[in-house]
């Protein structure tokens, strides 16, 4: 195949291309992580011990750093005590892709270390409770406000210099104000969510409806439709398949309000399960969890592309 | 019907006693749509534009005016200020006497750009004036299905515009356009984007729904033959600022046909509006375009002598 096929500009793909890219971009980065963990000549800068041999501070399975073994084991030779054994090993932080995988089953079945504290499951629906409420509230103001700045002017100028200089406050630093105003529960999370998602929404929106071809508001005008039904029958049905495009990609952005609103108060959710994690030093769990939330999030965007060209058949 | 006098040279101004007869019978009809002194100046970054500057004209009922002139002559402007679609600065807009204030059902309008509702089917495209205006859903469909019937696309009533040919989308247009019952159909270079033998093709299906219905037309165009072919008469503009130079009477008698474009009327229109918009002894004075035949030196050698 020629690099002149592949390297067209714009051109489109054949079904098997796309597939063999898309499941390629996510194969090479697995590849890379699978690189580093699995071939013992690859990074791994410390040892993990076998035998502790001589040396007394030594645990098995203890990770140290390659100089302290290679300095100890010279030590042991000098005073002819038995070498400490060990292996090449990646710290901690880095497991390998079979123990993550390995904890994305054990992770849901395993009890939590507290008596009291939620599972898995119960922390991840929490985590998409927050993220549908905080949407769901962000859109209801931020839906109408952004189409009504798109078709009034005056609506615009009134609203957007101030939202265009909120935007960039950044959420989380709204953090303390909404425990002190909200409590410490879920509704400084959600405002959290709703803070970092609204503000672009209704300018992402406006924009949208600005792009809205004024012709056919003119056909409109020329049917007669008076201004009401132009912004019913017209401006919302036009934008209608853009606006889910938007909102999909908001949606996105409210996910990673997530962990930072969920560290507000009192920990909760997938971010509570991830802080625990990394407190027992579970990393495998850890990545569990975090690949967890782009799994969920990526399923939700497929489902609602899948949905957005049912509703709209007319888009392409 | 035909002129048939080949021998003396013919004049556009020479009507048959039938194209005399039917004009004097559509001057007595009511007029529909008058235009008194219509001008419109806008600012501009060079200052004050005069884009239109006195225009007068009438249009009796279910006449067929078309609007012709060289680009830059308002002719878009004209049509949008009919259609209530921009503002004018001086002068009257009176359809059926009543002075035109903004867009309104009463005024039908077919955009070069189809502006056909994406998100609608052709039915629905349609129904749509009809139930902006009060109609309930089962009078408005039934009246769509008759007009889709006349522009000959029942079979695509529950296709998608994306789904349908240029010439398709304009006919969903004039049908769109027709439903509301408008009193006059303002077209604005309706047929621009097709391709010749769909622009023929459209000209005649215009020509026929034209004839079977109570509809006064406002065509606005830059096609000479288009013009002629169509048009009772014709409002010549020139343009800078845009002002009516003209108002020729298409002597070439009804029912028209392709046939009529080599018939000495249809020529001697043509010749005539030709005259007026390029006027042939006027060196370009304000034009911008130099009438200068390139140079070009040969840049090609294939080794033999054929052009």
């Amino acid at each position: 195949m020629s690099a002149s096929a592949w390297f067209a500009v714009r051109a489109p793909l054949s079904p098997r291309r796309k597939l063999v890219l898309g499941v390629g971009s996510f194969v090479l980065p697995l590849l890379l992580w699978c690189a580093v963990s699995y071939l013992p000549f690859v990074w791994h800068p410390l040892v993990e011990v076998t035998d502790i041999g001589g040396v007394d501070y030594f645990e098995p399975g203890m990770r140290v750093e390659r100089s302290v073994f290679d300095d100890e084991s010279a030590t042991m030779k000098a005073e002819g005590k038995p070498l400490p054994q060990g292996v090449p090993a990646n710290p901690v932080y880095l497991p390998a892709p079979h123990e993550v995988l390995t904890a994305f089953y054990t992770a849901f079945t395993t009890a939590p270390e507290q008596k009291d504290a939620p599972w898995l499951h119960e922390s991840l629906w929490h985590s998409m409770q927050i993220i549908f409420w905080g949407f769901l509230i962000s859109s209801i103001v931020g839906v109408p406000l952004g189409i009504l700045c798109g078709v009034y002017s005056a609506i615009s100028r009134l609203n957007e210099p101030f939202i265009e200089f909120f935007r960039y406050l950044p959420a989380p630093a709204f953090g303390a104000l909404c425990v002190a105003i909200l409590g410490i529960h879920d509704a400084p999370k959600i405002a959290i969510i709703v803070i970092g998602t609204f503000f672009q929404q209704v300018l992402v929106i406006a924009n949208t409806t600005r792009k809205l071809d004024f012709a056919l508001l003119e056909a409109a005008l020329t049917l007669g439709t008076q201004r009401w039904k132009l912004l019913t029958r017209v401006v919302v049905p036009g934008i209608l398949p853009d606006l889910y495009r938007d909102q999909r990609v908001l949606l996105g952005w409210a996910w990673t309000y997530l962990i930072v609103a969920e560290l507000i108060g009192t920990s909760s959710g997938i971010t509570f399960f991830i802080t625990q994690q990394a407190r027992y030093q579970h990393f495998d769990n850890v990545y569990a969890a975090i690949a967890m939330i782009g799994i969920i999030g990526l399923s939700i965007d497929l489902v609602l592309a899948w949905l957005g060209r049912r509703l709209f058949p007319w888009s392409r | 019907m035909m002129n048939d006098t080949p021998a003396t040279p013919v004049s556009y101004l020479d009507q048959s006693e039938a194209v005399r007869a039917r004009f004097e019978r559509l001057k007595a009809r009511d007029v529909v749509l008058e235009v008194k002194g219509l001008g419109k100046v806008y600012e501009s970054h060079q200052g004050p534009v005069t884009a239109l500057k006195g225009i007068d004209f009438k249009a009796h009922r279910r006449e067929l005016v078309c609007v012709l002139g060289p680009s830059g002559c308002g002719k878009s402007t004209l049509i949008r200020i009919l259609a209530g679609l921009e503002s004018y600065t001086s002068g009257q807009v009176l359809l059926d006497g009543a002075p035109v204030t903004g867009p309104g059902k009463d005024r039908g309008m077919v955009f070069q750009g189809y502006t056909l509702f994406p998100w609608l089917t052709v039915k629905k495209n349609v129904m749509f004036g009809l139930e902006v205006n009060g109609k309930g859903h089962n009078e408005a469909e039934s009246q769509a299905r008759q007009w889709l019937e006349l522009v000959g696309l029942s079979k695509f009533a529950d296709a998608y515009p994306h789904q349908l040919s240029g010439g398709m989308k304009q006919r969903v247009a004039i049908a769109r356009a027709l439903a509301n019952q408008p009193r006059i159909l303002l077209m604005d270079e309706p047929f621009g984007a097709l391709d010749a033998q769909t622009r023929a093709r459209m000209q005649a299906h215009l020509l026929e729904i034209w004839r079977n219905i109570d509809i006064t037309i406002v065509f606005i165009t830059h096609d000479l033959d288009e013009a002629v072919y169509l048009a009772d008469r014709i409002l010549v503009l020139k343009a800078h600022p845009g002002e009516v130079q003209e108002l020729i009477e298409v002597p070439v008698p009804r029912p028209r046909s392709p046939e009529q474009f080599q018939s000495p009327a249809f020529l001697a229109t043509k010749a005539r509006i030709e005259a007026l918009i390029h006027p042939p002894q006027a060196p370009h004075e304000d034009d911008t375009e130099p009438d200068v035949v390139p140079q070009v030196i040969r840049m090609t050698d294939v080794g033999d002598d054929v052009e």
